[in-house]
């Protein structure tokens, strides 16, 4: 499988990432390397291999239900770049 | 041509838990903005998600409900998407292995049953709020509704009209009630529907091009957004259009859908596991004892009621519609010490009429089931005629007080003394020469005519049981 030029654009706007065609052409290339490589592993004969969906074979710790956080909102608002009335301000976005 | 239509439901139910689904932030409804959104619900760098058990078990509890599989392994995923008010940039949600798998819901639709299958159903957060009013030209953002757990619940495309989606919903609202996991408060969106609807000529196999209407939070809104959605696929179809897949919005006031163009590329969500998730393991012996903490379901009790109680399928239906309305039944008979039939009918006719008049929910009802069943005892040792009871009903409901003082003050204590009614049928019997002679000629109207006589001459509060008895005897003498 490879990208192609349209595609990797397409990746960058959904990740919301501004990429030059020049820096959409180069980037194209590293990708299909990464591609050959995942070809290359999916090319390995894994018949009767659990499916692994982490890198530590642990599993989830489950935290018992208990309101443990108080309201720092003040501490957390005070890096915003705007707020009123408790609320983040965000350039008007609309349904 | 005739269209079939064609419904699938994707409900968010949110779970009751108390803190977040992955930080220790409080869910409860109503908060200043902000104030119950913690560094993890923030996005702040370097937070990690830790699972609330809470969820799980509710998830666990539904899936059980449901006659769902559990899976034994799950795994959190992200859905990648940028909305300001979802701060991470994803929402973690359950993409390829959900916690619940299968199951279904069956439910009637007028007098049929109908089931409808479950897809999955599987645990994520929700978003926070965006506010568009009053911030000069900007939008205000609230994130302590980030992070509360939600229970995606999808269904088959099962469902062929508005009204089976509306009972399907209104089943599922009153089981994830039923079983504790969600207070199902659909003003405040505790409980939430997409519907993907789409119409194909009758007998045709494949499904029509498909539409998801957004966040329906309200049966009636869920109704109208379909019908209106129907009308527009079979006329854009009738007209040679085509139906375009699109998420669209349902507009209550115009009582329209429309295209809800931000959405366009919302379908490249670019899911993958999340890292700083672990899988979600859930043992045999967790399962078991929420199995065995289940109350007993909607759909056993209906059937048990008419197995033990004699009730019919409309009464046990209605009587298991909601867990407050059984709860109220079997207090009611508990306090009776039986009575099924009685409590039943008193229940479904006259407490939820009055209760519909008023506009509320048994919950909020003024007259408790201890009460009603003071009223029902006064009946049962034949203290009062059922229908001096309802009098009394409606002196109880405008709080009066309790059946035993009402019937007391107001004299509405029926006869039973065999003297005194022998006295008054004996006058009725002298005063009504016609009426008896009918009746001994065949007619058996003249009958009722002289009971309704003895029951005015006591003024309604001759037992009416013992006035027939008398009346029989000496007619026959």
């Amino acid at each position: 499988m490879s990208l192609s030029l349209p595609e990797v654009k397409q990746v960058a706007w959904l990740a919301r990432i501004e990429i030059t065609d020049a820096e959409a052409s180069a980037a194209q290339g590293k990708l299909n390397d990464i591609f050959k490589l995942i070809e290359q592993m999916q090319s390995v004969d894994t018949e009767g291999v659990a499916p692994m969906a982490h890198g530590q074979d642990v599993v989830q710790r489950l935290r018992e239900d208990r309101v443990t956080e108080t309201d720092r909102h003040v501490l957390y608002q005070a890096i915003a770049p705007q707020v009123e009335d408790g609320l983040y301000l965000v350039p008007k976005v609309i349904e | 041509m005739d269209w079939e239509t064609v419904i699938g439901l994707e409900t968010h139910a949110q779970l009751s838990t108390r803190s977040k689904i992955f930080s220790g932030a409080s869910t409860e409804f109503g908060a200043a903005p902000n104030v119950q959104a913690c560094a993890v619900d923030v996005a702040l760098p370097g937070v990690l998600p830790v699972l609330n058990k809470g969820a799980v078990e509710r998830a666990v509890r539904f899936g059980l409900a449901v006659g769902a599989d559990i899976s034994r392994r799950s795994v959190f995923a992200r859905k990648n998407y940028f909305y300001p008010d979802l701060p991470k940039g994803y929402q973690i949600s359950q993409y390829e292995l959900p916690v619940v798998q299968g199951g279904s819901l069956s439910m009637l639709v007028g007098d049929d049953e109908k089931t409808v299958r479950l897809t999955r159903a599987h645990l994520e957060e929700d978003a926070g709020k965006s506010l568009h009013e009053d911030f000069h030209g900007m939008s205000g953002i609230d994130l302590n509704r980030a992070g509360t757990p939600l229970l995606e619940i999808v269904t088959e495309p099962d469902m062929r009209s508005a009204e089976e989606a509306v009972a399907y919903a209104k089943a599922l609202h009153s089981l994830v009630r039923w079983i504790g996991i969600c207070d199902g408060n659909m003003q405040e969106g505790s409980f939430r529907c997409d519907a993907n609807v789409s119409v194909r000529p009758k007998g045709v196999g494949v499904l029509g091009t498909r539409c998801e209407i957004k966040n329906l939070n309200s049966f009636r809104f869920l109704e109208e957004a379909i019908n209106y959605e129907v009308r527009r696929q079979i006329e854009l179809l009738e007209d040679g259009g085509k139906v375009v897949q699109e998420t669209r919005l349902y507009d209550p006031d115009r009582k329209q859908t429309r295209s809800m163009r931000s959405k366009e590329d919302a379908h490249d969500y670019r899911y993958f596991p999340d890292p700083d998730l672990l899988p979600l393991l859930i043992s045999e012996e967790t399962v078991e004892q929420i199995r065995s903490e289940l109350p007993e379901l909607p759909a056993a009790k209906c059937e048990r009621y008419m197995r033990e109680f004699e009730l019919s399928a409309y009464d046990a239906g209605v009587l298991t519609s909601s867990r407050e309305v059984a709860d109220y039944y079997e207090d009611l008979i508990g306090a009776l010490g039986g009575a099924y039939k009685l409590g039943a009918s008193w229940i479904t006719g006259e407490l939820f009429g009055a209760l519909k008049r008023a506009g509320l929910e048994i919950s909020q009802s003024p007259l408790g089931s201890r009460q009603l069943a003071g009223l029902l005892q006064q009946i049962q040792d034949k203290v009062i005629s059922g229908k001096t009871a309802k009098d009394v009903f409606d002196a109880m409901w405008n709080g009066e007080g309790e059946a035993a003082a009402i019937i007391a003050a107001k004299g509405l204590k029926q006869i039973s003394d065999a003297g005194e009614l022998e006295r008054v049928i004996d006058g009725v019997l002298a005063a009504n020469q016609k009426s008896v002679e009918e009746y001994r000629a065949g007619k058996e109207k003249a009958f009722n005519a002289l009971v309704g006589q003895a029951m005015k001459a006591t003024r309604g509060k001759g037992n009416p049981s013992q006035i027939n008895e008398i009346l029989k005897k000496k007619l026959a003498g």
